[in-house]
Parts: C-alpha cells; structure tokens; sequence
C-alpha cells in the first residue's frame, strides 16, 4: 500500500524523527494560512500517488502568502497523469547545508531487512551507488534480535560520514529501521534527509510503502495518522470488468476468482487459474499470436455461481465473443463445476456453449463428470495429454479462424 | 532415495480441525503417510481420519515419544508466525508451511529462527512436497489415487514457485517416463524458508535425481541467487527452467503483481527476460512450453 507524501510525512514523524513545519491543505485558503504560519519563502507540492508531478507543475514555489494560496488554488484543480490531488503540502523552504539519503528495505536474498545510507542523497540512490559506491552504507538487520545503536552508525559510517553529522544521522536511521519494522514497511525512504544550517536533520520528503498483507493489522496506526482504508490506491483506476468480478468474488467465500484487463485489449476471453497455471497460459496464447482480452485467475473450489460470473464477465467486454477454459492439473477446483459454471454463462448470455468456449482444457479431480456435462453441448475439451501451450494454440486458431 | 522424506517419516498437521487441514490429511495418510498427531489449541481429545488431535505440540512429542520429522501448518495467517515458533522449538526440523497472506516480517522471523534451530521451512504459500512411492507432505497432487496419476517415482527435482504447476511439470515428466524423484512446491511469495539455491545440496546429495527442473516467474532475485550458487559450487546435476509471466515485461504491467504475491515486477532484474538471459548465460535452458520440458531434460541427460 502506497501513501501520499503528508501521510508519509506523519508516519516520519510519528516516529520521532524530525519534520519540517508542514501544512496539508486541502482549499487555498489553508494553504495560505499555512504559509503564514511557517513564515517565509514556501514550496506548494501536489499530494498525488503517481510520479512526475515537478514536470507536470504541481510544486511551485511561493514567496509569500498570496502567492502560496494562488498556487495551492491552481494545484489543487490540476490532474496528474489523469488524477486530482487529494491536497497541497505546504512545506518551508528550508535553507540546507547538505542533502542525504536513508533507507530500510527489504532484502529478499538476505531475508532481512537492509539499511542503506549515503551522504549523496536528493539524486537517484541506485545511480550514487553505481557511481560512487564508497559513498554507499549497507548494512542487515536481524528480524528476531533488537535492532541496536550500533548497526545504524556502521551503515553510516560505511558512507564515510564521522564527527556529529554521524552521531546526528545515526539517530535518524535507527528511528527509521524501527519504523520500518514497526510498521510492516516494505520500503521507508528519507530523500533527501537534510541538514540545516543549525546542524540539525529534518526529513524533507519521505517514500513509504506498507505491506498489503500486513494492513489489517495496522489498522490503528493507519486510523490515528487518518488514513482512509476505504480509498483504493491502486496503480490505475479499475475497470468495470475488474470491479465486477471482484464484486462477485466478495459475494461468496468458496473459492476465488480474480480478473485482470488492464493492459489487455484482445478479442479471446480467458477463463484460466491457478496462480501459474494463469502466468503460463496467457503467455502460450499470446506467444501463439493470440490476443487476450484480459487475465483471469482461479484458485480453491469455486461454486457454480462463481465461475458462471467470471465466464459471463468475460463474454461481456466489447470485442469478446469467445472464452477459453483453460487450467493446469487442480487437484482442489472442481472440474465438472467449472464445466456447470461456464456453460451457464452462455445460456443465460443467449450463446451457443459448442461456439463460444474454444476449448475446454482443464484435467483433475472430478473430471469424467465435467466431461460428460460437456459432450452434452458439444463443448470441444481435452484432457492431460494435451498440453497447455497446445491447447491455447488450438484457442487461438479457432479464434482467428472466426475473425477472418 | 528422495530429498527431506523417508519411508520412515513422521509428521503432524497443526490446524488439523480446519476444513482444508482435515483434506490434506485425508490426502496424506492415503498415500501412506505417517501423521502421528494433530494440533489445534482447545481441541485436545479429537481424532481427525483417526489422528489424535492435540492442543500443543509439546503433547504430540510426549504422545509420540520424541518430537516427529515434520510439520504442517495450516492455520490463519495471524497465528502462522506462533505455530511455526511452537514447531521450532519442539524440535521439529522440517516444517511445511501451507498458509498464505502471511505479512513478510512474521515470514522473515520463522525463516531466522528455523536458521538459528537448524530446522528447515518450505514455503510459505505453498503446497508442500511429494517423493512418489515414499511420501506426500501437504496438499500437493491432490487425493493420493491423483498424486499417484501425476506422480511416478523417477530421476528428475522439480522445484517450483506454483503449487499447481508442479504437478502440470511432474505429469508431463511422468508421461514421458522421466518421473520424479521429489517435487517441492517452494512457494509464491516474496521471501520463502527454502529457495532453489538453498534446496541443490539435498538434491545433490540424493542418488535418485539425475536431473533438475525448475518452475519461475517474474519478481525476486532467486534465479541469480541459484546461479551463483551453481558458480560457487559446480553441480552434477543439469537444470531445465520454465519461465512463465513473460508477458509482465510489457510496459503497462510494471508495478503490477499478477499470480502469486511475489510476482511483481520492482526493478530490471526482476523481470523475465533479464532472469531468461541470466539461467541461459549460466548454461540452464529457459523453455517456452511444458511440453518441451522432457526432450531438454533428456538432451541433457544424453
């Protein structure tokens, strides 16, 4: 899960790690009491999730307070990349003496999360690395042993740091790998962490993302900084085809289904699952020149009324007149359930099952009864012997063979 | 032989009472299994398909007379991390963790304290591992008279980070009479107890595997880890990989987290054409299809 900047801001803070004197304004008007209130010379950031926002001119710099409210009130109605920012951060312009960067992540290989510092920071951190690795601390952290002082000033003074800029910025980084852990962070990031001309650190802007799987367990965190749960965050705005089937998905526990069709613009309805079984056959029908009109998942042992929903979602997009079921071996999904389900799709569509489903390749548990279901309408299937690829090549062919 | 399972292996299933648990134990014991106990806390006095039920599992080790081989565990993601610890530190050394959505950091801790106990964790997000004719640990290949359609013993590891698509692999292993010496599901998520670097040795070690294939998908650093390890340390052993996902590399997907959590494409590592060029450069054939799994296994083995 991704956070605004302001939200990020107060997760830094609430860790104990300074902050500048920001404001989040959601109307001019806030944003030039804000200004007023920070006194001085101010910068107006557009609180949006997606990147690119300097280019697209939401951060203008204001010099007084009516120019902090012009600026906020033009921000505020510009779209980023297709979105309104939810507020303006109003933040002081801070007088910096020099600019770093500090991290925790997670490191998959290592399984533990990793600290990186660099006295280099406010510029890319993966090109300081390449460029001036000595310029670079790493360093691991235990996930069962107390994160302890010293790891923290290693990591910084693997950077080359010393003197109280490295007793100052170690304070900050121990902060930061507890907040990490504390808060199920994947990634928390200070770019750039500054230090002021008093010789103190503040955290201008701050990068945080938090597990999705650990969210529920956050609730109360997320409630006292005011994050709203009930807003998705998702990297694109969902389709209609998405929403509904996670609609139908939610209405039943047995089972999952899961759709996909951003980025999908093809004509071959797929009705396809397992986790990799799904990777692997939208690949076979495209590497077969096929076009898929979307990506679909089924896991567990979904009831009739759920495959029938994600069959007849799949036939409802534009440009779908034919759907592929297709699966690896399941040994937990139900064969002869999934024949009911998409063949009911069909008829209550008003379509003929023998003409739209292609091919009907699912082999597994109760997969005689699933045959039999489908001789009864002349749905074309195969069992194990044929294999995936082979299967979504025999979709494709038809599918083509109908277009032209 | 096989890899982690003997014919002598014990195990128990902790969350034993939960509707999938009582399936999977169904599966394991009819493939001849020998789970000497299950575990669900408040439910002590049970049996489930005849396996007394327990509410810890210091009782099973008492019950049993020493702690068993294994574990599985298939209980709510917010009590995964103690079952786990409970395992651990009952002396059980080779834990099976079936349970998904588990957040990264409870996985991490298991991993840690399994590393500090000397026992080992598979998955978690996974369906377990089968060595045909000797044992099935979890949920793997179904109900026993399926697991033994899929699965033939024979000379070939699979390691794999779909649980469905090690039995598609072994199936097709089986049917062009290579078989299968163990299958592992390792897991879909984004860290796991047993990647495949950290699973070569045993096959290395095992008389039985003559070959390796290797399921992946976009996401994670595990093929580069595996390739190193293959620097570092030579095998006798030739590897064939499949490579699904392939169409994550399109522009539009990136961020996008499609098939298992781990699946997202983060950086240019990632991504499937860079692991493709990676497994090639270090001489592991990356192929299209499954079914050109067998000949590239046999090529090698020629």
């Amino acid at each position: 899960m991704r956070f605004y900047e302001y939200e990020s801001r107060r997760i830094v803070e609430r860790a104990g790690i300074p902050v500048t004197q920001y404001g989040f304004c959601t109307a001019a008007a806030e944003a030039r009491e804000a200004a007023e209130r920070i006194g001085g010379p101010t910068v107006i950031k557009s609180q949006v999730l997606t990147g690119g926002r300097m280019k697209a001119g939401g951060v203008k710099f204001a010099d007084t307070p009516e120019d902090a409210e012009a600026h906020a009130a033009e921000i505020l109605e510009l779209k980023i990349n297709g979105h309104l920012p939810v507020g303006v951060l109003v933040d002081p312009k801070a007088e910096v003496e020099q600019e770093y960067y500090a991290a925790v992540l997670w490191d998959g290989r290592a399984k533990r999360p990793m600290m990186l510092f660099s006295d280099m920071g406010g510029i890319d951190i993966e090109e300081v690395a390449s460029d001036h690795p000595d310029h670079v601390g790493r360093g691991h952290l235990s996930n069962l042993h107390p994160i302890s002082h010293f790891h923290a000033k290693e990591v910084v003074s693997r950077a080359g740091m010393t003197g109280s800029e490295l007793n100052r910025a170690t304070a900050v980084l121990v902060r930061l790998a507890e907040l990490q852990r504390d808060y199920d962070m994947t990634l928390a990031e200070i770019n750039p962490l500054a230090r002021l001309s008093n010789g103190s650190f503040v955290a201008l802007d701050a990068h945080m993302e938090m597990e999705d799987e650990a969210v529920g367990r956050q609730r109360k965190v997320m409630t006292e900084i005011g994050v709203d749960l009930s807003e998705p965050r998702e990297l694109y705005e969902p389709s209609e085809f998405e929403r509904n089937v996670k609609a139908i998905d939610a209405a039943d526990h047995r089972g999952v289904i899961q759709g996909k069709d951003h980025g999908f613009r093809g004509n071959l309805g797929l009705v396809i699952g397992a986790g990799g079984g799904s990777l692997t056959l939208t690949d076979a029908v495209r590497s077969q020149g096929g076009q898929p009109a979307n990506y679909a998942e089924i896991g567990g042992n979904p009831s009739v009324a759920k495959s029938k929903g994600l069959a007849m979602e799949v036939l409802k997009k534009e440009g779908v007149s034919q759907i592929a079921v297709m699966m690896s071996i399941v040994s937990n999904t139900r064969v002869d359930i999934v024949a009911r389900g998409v063949i009911k799709a069909c008829l209550e569509l008003g379509m003929d099952p023998a003409e739209t489903i292609v091919i009907f390749r699912i082999p597994g548990a109760w997969e005689e009864e699933g045959y039999r279901i489908l001789d009864k309408y002349g749905v074309e299937y195969v069992d194990r012997s044929v294999s995936m690829w082979e299967a979504a090549g025999r979709a494709v062919a038809k599918v083509q063979g109908v277009a032209a | 032989m096989s890899v982690l399972l003997n014919p002598d292996f014990t195990f128990i299933v902790q969350g034993i009472t939960g509707r999938e648990a009582v399936n999977l134990t169904r599966e394991c014991l009819d493939y001849g299994a020998m789970i000497v106990g299950g575990v669900t806390p408040g439910r002590k006095g049970r049996d489930v398909h005849g396996v007394p039920v327990f509410d810890t599992v210091e009782q099973v080790v008492e019950h049993h007379g020493s702690p068993p081989d294994g574990a599985v565990v298939t209980v709510p993601p917010a009590f995964t991390k103690d079952a786990v610890f409970e395992a651990i530190e009952n002396g059980i050394k080779l834990i099976v963790v079936v349970t998904e959505r588990i957040p990264r950091r409870d996985v991490a801790q298991m991993v840690e304290l399994a590393n500090e106990r000397g026992a080992r964790i598979i998955g978690p997000n996974c369906l377990g591992l089968i060595a045909p004719g000797v044992g099935k640990m979890g949920g793997i290949g179904g109900p026993a008279k399926d697991a033994a359609k899929a699965y033939a013993a024979g000379a070939v590891g699979v390691m794999s980070r779909s649980g469905g698509m090690t039995t598609e692999i072994s199936s097709t292993l089986t049917a062009a009479g290579l078989g299968v010496s163990t299958a592992i599901s390792i897991g879909g998520d984004a860290i796991i107890g047993s990647t495949y670097a950290e699973l070569m040795p045993l096959f290395e070690a095992d008389e039985q595997t003559e070959a390796i294939v290797i399921y992946t998908e976009p996401g994670g650093r595990m093929e580069a880890e595996l390739v190193d390890w293959l620097e570092a340390n030579g095998s006798r052993l030739p590897i064939v990989a499949f490579m699904a996902g392939r169409f994550m590399d399109d522009e539009e997907m990136q961020g996008m987290s499609f098939g298992h959590a781990g699946t997202i494409v983060e950086g240019k590592e990632d991504s499937a054409s860079e692991k493709i060029a990676r497994l090639e450069a270090a001489g592991i054939p990356v192929v299209e299809r499954i079914d050109e799994i067998p000949d590239a296994v046999k090529e090698k083995l020629a």
